[in-house]
């Protein structure tokens, strides 16, 4: 099995279902003759044309609204916001429209559009070229959020989310596109979307992420492993809507959960992710739900040292399920 | 002013917890060091409690009637002394107030969690029926975590052969007799105009040991037959004028415990004890006397006996069993036994089979003297008989060293007269 970077393994997937399904098509700002400024589309533009790979004007809320149109029409439209940051001014055209298009047309229309978004800090983009901004849609019926932590992963659920008859938005984490490296199949395959995944199996503590800070769960488990803790790591990999039966699974399999992301903590995908818990495991547990995120201050900050003060990074990680497994 | 803290003293060697009876004072009173402040019951004696300081009684933590484990706070004493150097201290630190309010939260820190019980323990606890307060708890503070909880129901499914050698290893560390035992509880119907006497600290105490004694030790009996008719006539020739002389009686029983303690000397195997790994031999004999009051069993001890006169042992048994009646005994009077002798003959019985007063090797039952027609020099003779029963403990003991040991009582006794027996 190939091992390919994330970045790849988001071309290859756009790519094969280019090739397998000809409403496909791809649009957004740099991402033709470029082939995107993180190179995410390299290669398609000259393989599929200028019509099913088109570079648009810089106006998000076009590249947003003529996707909605086209998808509602039949077509099968991946439009790529060049970094995450730049969605706000889509915003009207995602929520209000791709979102309700299904339930105010009574089931006459739908919108199965993709929207891919790189999102996430540690690569001094300051604000503008840091931000999650999933919890902005993770309140909006009718949408479904993914955000893979793998290759493997994110081949198998951004062709799940171009084969999804529904609006999908796809946020790729931009540290992750030439960080993380993977075994990728070469040949079709798709994953559930809306379904967690355990990437690792332990009895001691539940870390429930998504993302990049999958790694650093990962990473910190191999060194707590080595003292004797023994951590169980799920990854959400959809965050809207939320795979409540392996939450409740992995939070009552421990006792002890630590939920993690890189996002500003209050109104966070992991305050939702507590709330199931704190619903419907209750006396299963055996700590306090513990949250480790971002501070709540406007914006990633420029300068290096507050970068990495502001990030999760794997000692913040340690430490924390280091903590939990102690109390 | 500076807060003491009284605690249950160890009022004896083996003495694990005591009960307050009751208090000799009540919060405000004021109390010289060495002041009894309670009387304190434990295995089988009722003891006052010197105050360890002069001071004033602030709170009482126990009540009349409850048990609390030696070293366990009993009561709190203010007192004047060390008032001057603590003022002094507050002085120094008036200037960080919190810190000492942070070095008093710190001190109450090491075990605050260890009564926090999650949710997911308290479910656990209740689902296997776990005590949590038995648990020793490994998270932060002293919590008990779902995983000691885990750990525990784990032990519980091992099978008994594993899980054996841990619960050896707590009696033998922590030989606290279980009173529970004594009987299956609900076992005893109750039925209309029946009397429940409720259970006493000595009756428990007496119902543990012999629970213990006859549960641990293998019991074997022997009885020999002893022609006390020599001891009757020297005793009656002289008990008129020694009760004028000494102001109490001599009773058959100090002849008795003489010869015992004069055998015990020649055989001090019989003066031995199981140690698991050894029998000890004991160097003193320390001979037990049973005495009963209405309610309960005392064995005070006779130190020295071998050592003794008839008259000195006589005299001893006398404030022995004068203290026992009026409930004067002190523990340290009822200590170091090595052999216990016990007196059932007093109250007419001919036989009787004892339980071995732990931890010693072996009791001796002194029965009642009774003339009986005995057959001497194949003539039938009328003699004043007694039969000495001997329980003993077969790990420590066997029946031919027991033999000997009764033939020697039984010689000495038998030969008991005013050539060869002084009393003084």
């Amino acid at each position: 099995m190939p091992v390919i970077s994330y970045i790849d393994a988001v071309t290859m997937a756009i790519r094969e279902e280019m090739e397998r399904d000809s409403q496909v098509f791809v649009l957004g700002e740099d991402v033709g003759k470029k082939g995107g400024v993180f190179k995410a589309t390299h290669g398609l533009y000259d393989q599929f044309g200028e019509h099913r790979v088109i570079d648009t004007p810089l106006a998000e809320s076009a590249i947003a609204g003529v996707g909605v149109g086209a998808a509602m029409y039949g077509m099968r439209p991946i439009a790529e916001m060049q970094f995450a940051d730049f969605i706000m001014p889509a915003i009207n055209q995602i929520i209000s429209e791709a979102a309700k298009v299904r339930y105010r047309s009574n089931n006459d229309w739908s919108c199965p559009m993709v929207i891919r978004a790189p999102y996430g800090g540690g690569v001094h983009g300051a604000l503008y070229h840091s931000q999650s901004v999933e919890a902005i849609f993770a309140n909006q019926p009718g949408l479904k959020i993914v955000m893979p932590s793998t290759p493997y992963d994110v081949k198998g659920l951004l062709k799940a989310a171009i084969r999804d008859d529904d609006p999908v938005l796809f946020f790729e984490h931009k540290r992750a596109y030439r960080l993380i490296k993977g075994e990728v199949p070469a040949d079709d395959y798709v994953l559930p979307i809306g379904k967690a995944d355990v990437k690792r199996q332990g009895e001691d503590i539940t870390v429930i992420t998504y993302g990049l800070c999958v790694h650093f769960a990962l990473q910190a488990a191999e060194k707590l492993a080595s003292d004797g803790i023994s951590a169980h790591v799920l990854d959400l990999r959809t965050v809207y809507p939320l795979d409540k039966e392996a939450i409740v699974e992995a939070a009552s399999k421990t006792g002890k959960v630590l939920l993690i992301t890189e996002d500003t903590k209050e109104g966070s995908i992991i305050g939702e992710v507590a709330a199931i818990i704190a619903e419907n495991c209750l006396f299963d547990l055996d700590a306090p739900i513990m949250r480790l995120a971002g501070p709540d201050i406007p914006a990633m900050p420029y300068a290096p040292t507050m970068e990495k003060y502001f990030m999760v990074n794997p000692d913040k990680v340690e430490k924390a399920m280091r903590e939990l497994a102690e109390y | 002013m500076t807060i003491e803290q009284m605690k249950m003293p160890q009022l004896g060697e083996s003495v694990t917890e005591g009960t307050i009876s009751s208090w000799l004072v009540k919060p405000g009173d004021v109390v010289n060091k060495y002041d009894s402040i309670a009387e304190v019951m434990t295995d089988k004696v009722n003891a006052e409690v010197p105050s360890s300081f002069s001071g004033t009684i602030k709170e009482l933590k126990a009540e009349e009637g409850e048990t609390l484990a030696v070293g366990e706070v009993i009561c709190v004493i203010e007192t004047e002394t060390g008032s001057s150097t603590t003022i002094e201290n507050e002085d120094l630190r008036g200037d960080e107030p919190e810190q000492a309010i942070e070095d008093a939260y710190n001190a109450s820190e090491g075990n605050s969690m260890k009564s926090r019980y999650s949710p997911a323990v308290l479910k656990l606890s209740q689902e296997n029926g776990i005590d949590l307060t038995t648990i020793q708890g490994t998270g932060r503070e002293g919590r008990i975590t779902r995983k000691d909880l885990l750990k525990q129901i784990e032990m519980k499914d091992l099978p008994q052969e594993t899980a054996q050698p841990k619960v050896k290893t707590e009696e033998q560390t922590q030989p606290k007799p279980k009173v529970e035992q004594t009987s299956p509880i609900g076992t005893a119907p109750v039925h209309k105009g029946d009397i429940e006497v409720p259970v006493s600290g000595v009756r428990k105490a007496i119902a543990a040991n012999m629970l213990r004694s006859k549960q641990e030790v293998p019991h074997a009996w022997t009885m020999v037959e002893v022609d006390a008719t020599n001891l009757v006539n020297y005793r009656d020739s002289l008990k008129g004028e020694f009760k004028q002389k000494e102001g109490y009686n001599l009773t058959y029983f100090a002849f008795f415990v003489k010869a015992i303690a004069q055998s015990l000397k020649e055989f001090p195997e019989v003066n031995s004890m199981w140690a698991g790994d050894k029998i000890i031999q004991k160097k003193d004999i320390n001979i037990s006397i049973a005495v009963a009051t209405d309610k309960a069993l005392y064995v005070p001890v006779i130190k020295h006996a071998d050592e003794k006169t008839i008259k000195g042992i006589a005299r001893e048994i006398t404030e022995l069993a004068d203290k026992v009646r009026t409930g004067k005994i002190k523990s340290d009077e009822m200590q170091g036994g090595t052999f216990t002798v016990n007196n059932t003959g007093s109250f007419g019985s001919i036989q009787s089979m004892g339980i071995i007063n732990y931890p010693q090797a072996a009791i001796l039952q002194v029965e009642s003297i009774v003339k009986r027609p005995v057959i001497v020099n194949d003539m039938i003779a009328v003699r004043s008989m007694v039969n000495l029963c001997l329980s003993l403990d077969h790990r420590v003991l066997d029946g031919l060293v027991c033999g000997k040991f009764l033939a020697r009582v039984k010689e000495i006794i038998e030969d008991m007269s005013k050539e060869n027996t002084p009393i003084y």
